[in-house]
């Protein structure tokens, strides 16, 4: 068989199933025939809008660190505290393995995603692009699996409720980030063509990145 | 139903690596060697998948009844404290009024890491039984597991933030409790059982490939 074309060819990841993607319009997806895994999907837009997301996420994730999530006051005492704040507060309770947990979940895992991306999203522009960007994208996957800031927003709004019971709460400014990279996150990575990306990188062994499927001849699955 | 044999990459001898999604043609059956694009080692199906998963999910039912029977916040009012469980804490929130708030907690809190127990449990079982039946919905519950599994993690930043902000002293203060532990060790070992667990299992015993090992 052609090497080129195995290597154009898809295995669907969740039931293995070898096929091939057809051209895409723009926007346009191809879902695995058998189990319905969404295996490709088309960009409708440049890869400059994930890094201008990007971008915007990355300022937003700094001002969600260093200003205060929520003050508490109460007969004349006021508290407040800020995300890292949260993680510290339950390290110094004794509860070390909790306070690493959430500091993972909602600072680095998150913290790391946006690095990596913006890192690879920049060198990504070369092309072809460099083999380490392929190393990042395996990260991102594992940041973007761990960082759960969209649940840590829904505890956090919780955890107010409950105090608001006993104390007056204020949201802070950090608040509004978290909020606001609740949607900037997830919009990075419907607009990101991880795909297209691989297809750019520059090969482990050493190879250049072969021709694009769009390039080679359609074919039958092989048989 | 479809009956005729699917063409699967595994029943070519051909692989897709799992970072990169690469196909390729193993260096040999037994040692499959590295993708050529990306590094990674290859591999055929997840390694151990089953056995992994099993350890697992066991390891998260066990920590699950502390998680739930321990107090996950002790809250201090002068001088007098309370515990108060994961259930406790649904059932303070359904009668201070907000009933939607309790049914959230509770869904992610008890019923998603239960869930979660149950489903990769009985995928486990039909793979391990070789089922053929319900490939799509058994994919399907796999993929529910997968993306429902993160907000089970609720419960710990809702205590975290608590913890943080109700630092009252001498008035009125909220530590936390040892279910927390417990509670946490229940949401990672979960998360980490679904990552391991290969799906690609399911649909294997319909469409069995020549067997390799290594």
């Amino acid at each position: 068989m052609d090497p080129r074309l195995i290597a154009s060819s898809v295995a669907c990841p969740d039931c293995d199933l070898l096929q091939r993607i057809p051209q895409l319009p723009p926007g346009g997806r191809a879902r695995c025939s058998r189990c319905g895994h969404q295996l490709a999907k088309q960009p409708t837009v440049t890869n400059d809008l994930p890094l201008a997301l990007t971008i915007a996420a990355t300022i937003v994730f700094i001002l969600a660190n260093t200003s205060p999530l929520m003050d508490l006051s109460v007969v004349g005492r006021t508290a407040s505290t800020t995300i890292v704040g949260g993680a510290y507060e339950m390290w110094l309770q004794n509860e070390e393995i909790t306070g690493v947990l959430v500091a993972f979940c909602a600072v680095i895992a998150p913290g790391g995603y946006l690095l990596f991306m913006l890192t690879l999203l920049v060198a990504a522009r070369r092309s072809p692009a460099p083999y380490w960007v392929g190393e990042m994208l395996r990260w991102v996957n594992h940041f973007q699996l761990w960082s759960m800031l969209e649940v840590m927003l829904l505890g956090i709004l919780v955890a107010l409720i409950k105090i608001a019971q006993l104390a007056t709460v204020d949201a802070g400014i950090g608040m509004y980030c978290v909020g606001a990279l609740v949607l900037l996150i997830p919009a990075i990575a419907v607009n990101f063509d991880e795909r297209g990306l691989w297809e750019r990188v520059e090969w482990a062994d050493g190879e250049k990145p072969p021709l694009s499927p769009a390039e080679l001849a359609p074919a039958q699955v092989p048989k | 139903m479809r009956t005729a044999v699917a063409t699967t990459g595994a029943r070519l001898g051909l692989l897709a690596c799992e970072s990169c999604q690469l196909v390729s043609r193993p260096a040999s059956a037994t040692e499959p060697g590295f993708c050529r694009r990306c590094g990674e080692q290859l591999e055929w199906r997840r390694h151990a998948s089953i056995e992994t998963t099993w350890a697992l999910v066991i390891a998260a039912a066990i920590c699950y009844i502390p998680a739930n029977a321990l107090p996950v916040l002790t809250t201090t009012t002068l001088g007098t404290s309370e515990g108060d469980t994961i259930l406790g804490g649904v059932v303070f929130l359904y009668t201070s009024g907000s009933w939607p708030l309790a049914l959230v907690v509770l869904i992610a809190s008890v019923m998603i890491p239960l869930g979660k127990l149950i489903a990769l449990s009985y995928l486990l079982i039909t793979v391990q039984r070789g089922s053929v039946k319900s490939g799509h919905e058994r994919t399907r519950l796999y993929r529910m597991v997968e993306f429902i599994g993160r907000w089970s993690m609720l419960d710990v930043f809702v205590d975290t933030f608590t913890v943080a902000l109700v630092q009252l002293q001498p008035l009125m203060s909220v530590d936390p409790g040892p279910g927390v532990l417990f509670f946490a060790a229940v949401v990672v070992l979960t998360m980490l059982a679904a990552e391991s667990f290969d799906p690609r299992l399911i649909w294997d015993s319909a469409n069995p490939y020549p067997a390799r090992h290594g």
